[in-house]
């Protein structure tokens, strides 16, 4: 399983969601749906059209900028990180 | 007296203002997590509060409490263009309710509904075929602000008939639920070139009177009268300090009364001065007043954006404005003193009253 932490702006949003969450997927974009399959209307809170990462969500796989179709591997860390804006 | 309450929309979450006299107010909130609220509305017909929401990071969506902001849900399923159009939402703009939909508009210019009270959403209109469209979803054509849909004006109960504001284009009116537009411009004051003679205006704010054959508009370049709903306009600017603004409400039972804050047009866009006013007519447009009793008349830079001033439907109409600087200003009677009622919220995009029984 893959260790995922998301930022702390998305928990408050979905009861039950914490900032870790173990998930199993082959890249990216994969990983984010298993969390929509839990937590129904969470893909769009991190993924805009096209499908693309909205431009202020950056993903890390293993300290590596990922895109949506990065590969994720069984024991992979994934960081979702809310950026830097505004103020 | 019934409970009056205040929906402000702010850059940082939304929040409720109430009182039981109009003269004494608490504050609650921030709501929404504090996302950045555009435009949040209560909504007579469900008895529920809707606040359209952008985040940076994490997308537009319509917030919703059924309760008077004791729990607050939040859904953006159906608010996209689909992977395929090419087309984004990158904000959600304004809400409105019309008959049995709720109506929200959004940038790229369009107008998405929902049908069962803000869970889901569904594509209504992108106005595709309107002078003009053609051009307005590329981002970079797109005004400062980026609302794309600025504004709407419905009836509660007319699921088909109202107007949605395309910014920086012009006012469209459908009279079949948003299958087919007509653009009402005509009369309109432009001052710039325009590829079109029924598009090009920048309407700023439309509102509808007590009488709904007599509307009013804040425009770009001045402001404006209808007698025909809408079907043509003139020019009532003479006789207020700048014929720029944002804000314009209408007296719910006096077709002749309206009120509107003029502000710098350059890049200040704050009231003259720095003395805080609201304008007022009684005649229609033919003469104005400056309405300034209780206002800061010092140093007051003050900016008040398109959304963000509102009349009660009282039998002595109650007026509210917030502004960027977040302070919220109320009068119990119709203008001519005022109070302020908050003073350090964020900054303001929006105030809508309700008046509950």
């Amino acid at each position: 399983m893959a260790d995922l932490r998301l930022p702390g702006t998305l928990t408050p949003l979905f009861p039950g969601l914490s900032r870790r969450v173990e998930v199993e997927a082959a890249n990216v974009l994969g990983a984010i749906d298993e969390l929509e399959q839990r937590w129904p209307g969470l893909r769009d809170r991190l993924v805009a059209e096209g499908p693309a990462l909205r431009s202020h969500i950056h993903v890390y796989v293993d300290g590596e900028r990922a895109a949506l179709d990065t590969p994720v591997a069984e024991r992979s860390r994934l960081d979702v990180i809310a950026a830097i804006s505004g103020g | 007296m019934p409970k009056t309450m205040l929906t402000v929309g702010t850059r940082k979450g939304a929040f409720l203002l109430e009182s039981d006299d109009r003269r004494k107010w608490t504050l609650r909130g921030p709501f929404c997590e504090g996302w950045p609220v555009y435009h949040a509305i209560y909504d007579p017909a469900t008895g529920s509060i809707y606040a359209a929401a952008a985040s940076e990071w994490h997308g537009s969506a319509v917030w919703r409490s059924p309760d008077l902001g004791e729990t607050w849900e939040m859904s953006s399923e159906g608010l996209s263009y689909g992977d395929e159009d090419g087309r984004k939402v990158s904000k959600v703009s304004t809400l409105a309710r019309a008959g049995d939909r709720l109506l929200v508009g959004v940038e790229a210019p369009g107008i998405f509904e929902s049908r069962d009270n803000g869970e889901t959403w569904s594509l209504l209109s992108t106005l595709s075929g309107q002078p003009g469209s053609e051009g307005w979803d590329d981002p970079a054509n797109q005004p400062p602000g980026h609302l794309g849909i600025s504004g709407f004006v419905s009836e509660a109960g007319d699921s088909d008939r109202f107007f949605a504001i395309v910014q920086g284009v012009g006012a469209f009116e459908t009279e079949d639920g948003g299958t087919s537009w007509t653009p009402r411009n005509r009369g309109l004051r432009r001052d710039w070139p325009a590829e079109h003679e029924e598009v090009g205006f920048c309407v700023h704010k439309l509102v509808r009177s007590a009488d709904p054959q007599r509307m009013y508009q804040q425009n770009h370049v001045g402001m404006h009268r209808s007698d025909d709903a809408g079907q043509s306009w003139s020019e009532i600017t003479e006789g207020l300090p700048s014929d720029f603004g944002f804000a314009a409400a209408a007296h719910p039972h006096d077709r002749d009364t309206f009120y509107v804050i003029p502000v710098e047009p350059m890049h200040g866009r704050v009231m003259h001065d720095g003395k805080a006013a609201v304008w007022r007519t009684r005649d229609g447009g033919s003469s104005w007043t400056d309405l300034r009793n209780g206002l800061p008349q010092e140093n007051a830079h003050l900016g008040v954006l398109r959304q963000a001033m509102v009349i009660d439907t009282q039998d002595a109409p109650g007026v509210y404005f917030g502004t960027s600087t977040g302070q919220v200003f109320a009068s119990a009677d119709e203008g001519e003193t005022w109070s302020e009622i908050a003073s350090y919220l964020p900054s303001i995009s929006s105030v809508d009253v309700a008046v509950l029984d």
